[in-house]
């Protein structure tokens, strides 16, 4: 049975996009036929961080509007077999996105993928709402800052209210943290919420921790999702965060400071 | 120098982490207590009549009486929270 997956937040800028990108990744490069849709009508922006923007013909409001057949508008990804790319229209206003119109493609999507994984657009109006109305699961990123961890409790409070599931009186949509932008020196010095602390506040199962690292900007000034990115700590990181979500149990890493070793703090490192 | 000894006497200033925390914690507690899930139909009805009830013995204002419900895992808290007038006041009002 497929599953839909809403990534979410509330707060913008917190890597909602950036995550559904590699999430969508790490589930296609395990075998899952996997499809990432972008929500955000008017603003998207998956097709840059998936690096595909110069191959989107249409979109999906091409699609609700019965103009092209969903086939005619999901996009391969370049390097993943099994993912493909439902572009959010850039010229459109976002009333075009109905419920209606949404569930068919779902419908029909269910039909092919393992997992529909929806980025959602930032704030809680129309297009967030039907990012995550027919959510099965959600992944709700989160920074450790005071803004970023309240939107997130409000994101809850209405997956909990008026999604599908909350509506229907079905089985709860499924919650899982995702603390981004994670900086564990900044933690040890009581300058940054840490991973407990959020986790305490929004009382949800953590699914992962995503290290602040420059390889994020890397990932998306290349049009690479960051988990395809070598020898970094944010697509190892990812890669954990597909794991434990496919049911695999992985310790928890990038949470502690790294040890910095006599020579490098002689040769002046932090 | 005084500076020093006067932050020297303070003691270790509070983390902002910890702060943050707090402020989260205390503000989230008011807003899920705000929303449909966390409310139970009584508690408005509630605070109306406990504000009644008090009134007969003090003066106290509506905005300085809070009633909330903070739900835990195995059990809630029922919070009243009511600011008594200081005492110059109440003599003056008297």
């Amino acid at each position: 049975m497929a599953k839909v997956i809403v990534v979410t937040s509330g707060k913008g800028g917190v890597g909602k996009t950036t995550t559904s990108a590699s999430f969508s990744t790490g589930l296609a490069m395990r075998g899952n036929k996997t499809v990432v849709i972008d929500f955000d009508v008017g603003l998207r922006n998956l097709d840059l961080i998936m690096g595909c923007e110069r191959r989107v013909v249409y979109d999906i409001i091409n699609v609700i509007n019965g103009e092209v057949s969903l086939k005619q508008a999901l996009i391969k990804d370049k390097s993943c077999d099994n993912l493909y790319i439902l572009p959010a229209s850039q010229t459109r206003d976002k009333d075009a996105l109905n419920l209606e119109g949404v569930e068919r493609i779902l419908d029909e999507l269910k039909l092919t993928f393992d997992f529909i994984v929806c980025d959602s657009p930032a704030g809680i109006e129309s297009g967030a709402f039907t990012a995550m109305y027919f959510a099965d699961e959600a992944l709700v990123v989160t920074n450790p800052e005071v803004s970023s961890v309240r939107d997130s409790d409000r994101i809850l409070g209405i997956l909990a209210a008026k999604s599908k599931r909350a509506v229907d009186g079905l089985e709860p949509v499924k919650e899982h943290l995702l603390v981004t932008r994670y900086d564990p020196r900044r933690v040890n010095t009581g300058a940054m919420l840490s991973v407990t602390d959020i986790q305490e506040i929004l009382r949800i199962p953590l699914l992962g921790v995503i290290p602040e690292s420059e390889s994020v900007l890397q990932a998306s000034n290349s049009g690479t999702p960051a988990i395809h990115i070598e020898k970094s700590d944010v697509a190892e990181a990812y890669r954990d965060v597909v794991g434990r979500f496919m049911g695999e149990e992985l310790p928890m890493r990038f949470i502690n400071a790294e040890k910095v070793g006599f020579f490098k703090r002689l040769l002046g490192g932090h | 120098m005084i500076d020093g000894l006067i932050n020297y006497l303070r003691g270790p200033e509070k983390k902002t982490a910890a702060v943050a925390k707090e402020r989260l914690q205390i503000i989230l507690a008011h807003e899920r207590a705000g929303r449909g899930t966390a409310t139970p139909d009584y508690l408005p009805a509630l605070q109306e009549e406990l504000m009644a009830v008090i009134a007969k013995y003090i003066h106290v204002d509506r905005d300085s009486f809070k009633v909330q419900l903070e739900n835990h895992d195995r059990y809630d808290v029922l919070e009243l929270n009511i600011t008594l007038p200081d005492k110059i006041n109440s003599k003056i009002s008297a």
